[in-house]
């Protein structure tokens, strides 16, 4: 366990050194906020018995969505890891004496988290300053800020258990740009990330929060504002540690199956 | 004919030291270091010479290529090519010069080597009959039939160094700049292109500028050769004004580079 | 010299189309990549417009036809100015030397570097998207209509191809943090596609008077939509054009700094 510890350290420190893009990153975010608070609060104005959340609810689930999108992100992905993917360098890694599921998802945790240690202190500073309609709101209750930590951690590590099962996937096909372009694409609608999944129509948002992709931003988002509460909420806190373990063991057969092949197959 | 007078090239470079506190006061006042790339170079080239350009890495060959092609401007002295002021007169200028990076292409990668020479032809403006000419003698001289219709990317290095040159004599320049032409080819392919460019140079009177870290290289081409060193000319004369007695022409280089910086040091004490 | 600068970036088009087509694959990836980023756009919208039938006036049928509008522009400027948008890889393995090097138009040699043709997907949504939106917003057509939508595309086209001319000019100086340029470019792509009129009247004022988002998009809409009438709406989109003036004094701000600085 000590190396994947350190290889997390080192991880964590190069994410780190990028001070600029951090800078970048966090401006965009802010203005991504900014703008869909304000698409959101044209159509609150229309008709706000039609809002399926509190307005308040809405602000906090952007303001947290962008502050914390390096977690939530389900593009991000570890570039390093494709190449060595394409270009077969990956007969190497599978010859070192580490577990690569491991590594990898040491890897991929700690680029994360660099990137969201930069920026989502600044976003929330701004968001909790800014004058209504557009301020960060406080929690529902203590109790639902602590839940939201809670699951905020358990839907990211559910979250790299998803993308480690994209790369294994990427490993056992021809042509990997498929599955790197179509699979983030579909679960970042199916996750909430474009529209929160209150917004879809009732049936269609039953089946979703049923699915493993409402547990990577939909329940902590949602619990902070309170939009999740009671027995909805602890529901949805058991799926989301029911598929986090079927991603962890899923990905984990995957990346054995794969070594082994690659074992007899001598590369 | 190339003609350099005291010219001097200051980069600067911002200086940051590491830690928070460090950082934070630079994002408030940068500090810079002046790094004087050429520090009042001179030299007068006459057309139909091939002279080979050499010093340490960091010495100022790049930047003085940079400045005679007109990519770069100095911060003073006169540069004049073949009556032009290179960095001024920009578009007339290079269409009397050809340049060869070793190290970069300017073929497109991914479409024949051929198709490349084409949009070469649009670029310069040759006429079809001219281009036709050259491409000819050109595909003739390096041997390019097979290569033509390959795409840049599949060409081995030697093979894309032929290529390399054939594109960047399609529109006769007078002058032609060589930077680190022969780095990586195998034997065969360095003498290949060191006839070439002796054939260019004795049948077309094209003026070759070259810089190299391959003394053969010079050795075969060029009978002048100027040392640039910290900027400045510091010999210019032939191989034989370097080579010395039972060394090899790269130990007698390294000799000559430990005596500058010898002689560098004791001025610099002297003048303390 | 006119017509040849034109016949060169032909040329230069048709070179980097060929090479497009060596990786078919990718190329027909990269389209139906595009394709589900947008019918994610358009759900999102459909399903937003089932509870509210229209916001500040306008409803589905008009948002479609303004997200459209949006991803054309969007996309044609990314199919031509591609070479300004991936800029920071020129400088960075020194490209723009050769450049330099090169008895041609900078710009022209920049543009020429890269046409990204798989963007093809995308425009051919918008024009769906747009087709649609007409259709179904029951826009009588005449010429003046088609005028301001010509307009529209062009200037808008424009603004965002001048969008990624400052980014590149911003390469001469660091290739730190650029990302920060994705705001205007991807972020009225993306925020565009509502009028912008919904954002409220200071947001609007900065659209009109700063980055002139609102002159190629929010106004010649409402003429288009027929929900005003007056005739110079129609060319308001050209005054659009007026942006590029600074995007072109930074150009050349940042190659003088190129050349005296080198890379």
């Amino acid at each position: 366990m000590k190396k994947y510890l350190s290889f997390f350290r080192l991880r964590l420190a190069m994410g780190l050194e990028y001070r600029v893009a951090a800078l970048a990153g966090l401006t965009t975010q802010f203005f991504w906020g900014f703008m869909l608070i304000g698409a959101y609060r044209a159509f609150y104005e229309s008709n706000p018995s039609a809002f399926p959340m509190t307005f308040q609810a809405m602000v906090s689930y952007i303001w947290l969505q962008q502050a914390f999108l390096a977690f939530f992100n389900t593009w991000r992905y570890d570039n390093d890891i494709f190449s060595l993917i394409t270009d077969g360098g990956i007969s190497y890694e599978l010859a070192r004496p580490v577990d690569l599921y491991r590594m990898w998802y040491a890897k991929n945790l700690a680029m994360r988290i660099s990137e969201a240690a930069l920026r989502f202190a600044p976003v929330l500073l701004l968001a909790v300053l800014l004058p209504q309609p557009f301020r960060l709101g406080k929690p529902a209750s203590p109790a639902h800020l602590l839940l939201f930590l809670c699951t905020m951690t358990t839907g990211l590590l559910l979250m790299i258990a998803f993308v480690m099962i994209l790369y294994g996937l990427c490993m056992r096909t021809v042509s990997p740009t498929g599955i790197r372009l179509f699979i983030p694409a579909i679960a970042e609608f199916l996750s909430g990330q474009i529209i929160p999944l209150p917004f879809f129509p009732e049936k269609m948002r039953k089946v979703l929060e049923l699915l493993p992709f409402a547990g990577m931003q939909n329940v902590p988002l949602r619990i902070y504002g309170g939009d999740l509460s009671g027995d909805a909420m602890w529901m949805s806190i058991a799926l989301q540690i029911f598929w986090l373990g079927v991603f962890l063991v899923l990905g984990k057969l995957l990346f054995r199956s794969t070594v082994r092949r690659a074992v007899v197959q001598g590369g | 004919m190339i003609h350099l007078e005291n010219v001097v090239k200051i980069y600067k470079v911002a200086r940051r030291g590491t830690g928070t506190k460090e950082t934070l006061r630079a994002f408030f006042r940068r500090d810079y270091t002046e790094i004087r790339a050429l520090n009042g170079l001179s030299f007068d080239i006459q057309d139909g010479e091939i002279v080979g350009l050499l010093g340490p890495n960091g010495a100022g060959k790049s930047s003085c290529i940079k400045i005679c092609t007109g990519i770069l401007y100095p911060d003073s002295g006169t540069v004049e090519c073949n009556g032009f002021i290179p960095y001024k007169d920009r578009m007339r200028y290079t269409r009397e010069i050809g340049v060869v990076f070793g190290q970069r292409t300017q073929l497109f990668w991914d479409v024949p080597v051929g198709d490349s020479y084409e949009l070469l032809k649009d670029i310069y403006d040759v006429p079809e009959q001219k281009f036709r000419e050259n491409l000819q003698e050109l595909t003739e001289l390096l041997d390019l039939q097979k290569l033509l219709m390959t795409p840049a990317r599949q060409l081995s290095l030697g093979q894309r160094m032929r290529c390399e040159l054939a594109a960047s004599l399609l529109h006769d320049p007078k002058i032609l700049f060589l930077d680190e032409p022969t780095i990586g080819l195998d034997a065969v392919s360095k003498l290949a292109v060191r006839k070439f460019v002796r054939k260019i140079n004795e049948e077309k009177k094209t003026t070759v500028i070259l810089t190299t870290h391959d003394m053969q290289d010079v050795e075969a081409l060029s009978e002048r050769v100027m040392l640039i060193g910290k900027g400045r000319l510091i010999l210019d004369g032939t191989l034989s004004d370097i080579r010395r007695e039972g060394a090899s022409l790269d130990e007698s280089l390294v000799e000559f580079y430990r005596d500058m910086e010898r002689d560098d040091q004791e001025s610099g004490d002297a003048a303390e | 010299m006119k017509n040849h600068a034109f016949r060169l970036y032909r040329h230069y088009i048709s070179i980097n189309v060929r090479s497009a087509m060596q990786y078919k694959a990718s190329f027909v990836l990269t389209i139906l990549g595009q394709t589900l980023a947008t019918v994610s756009t358009l759900l999102s919208l459909v399903f937003i417009f089932r509870r509210f039938p229209n916001v500040k006036g306008f409803t589905i049928n008009d948002v479609i036809l303004c997200c459209g509008i949006v991803q054309m522009q969007f996309a044609a400027a990314e199919m031509w100015a591609r070479g300004f948008d991936r800029f920071a890889e020129t400088v960075r393995k020194a490209d723009f030397d050769r450049i330099l090097l090169r008895p041609r138009n900078q710009i022209l040699q920049v543009l020429g570097s890269q046409f990204e043709i798989s963007r093809i997907g995308r425009l051919i949504q918008g024009i769906l998207m747009l087709v649609y939106g007409f259709l179904k917003a029951g826009i009588s057509w005449n010429f003046m209509k088609v005028l301001t939508l010509v307009h529209m595309l062009f200037a808008g086209t424009m603004l965002f191809s001048g969008l990624h001319m400052i980014r590149a000019s911003l390469c001469f100086f660091t290739l730190q943090g650029l990302e920060f340029m994705n705001i205007f470019t991807d972020g009225f792509r993306e925020h565009g596609k509502y009028p912008l009129s919904i954002y409220g009247d200071k947001f609007l004022l900065v659209c009109t008077f700063i980055i002139p988002y609102a002159l190629t998009q929010y106004y010649p809409l409402l003429y288009l939509l027929g929900k005003r009438t007056d005739w110079w709406l129609a060319f308001l989109p050209l005054l659009a054009l007026l942006f590029l003036i600074p995007c072109f004094l930074l150009w050349r701000i940042g190659v003088r700094h190129y050349q005296s600085a080198g890379s």
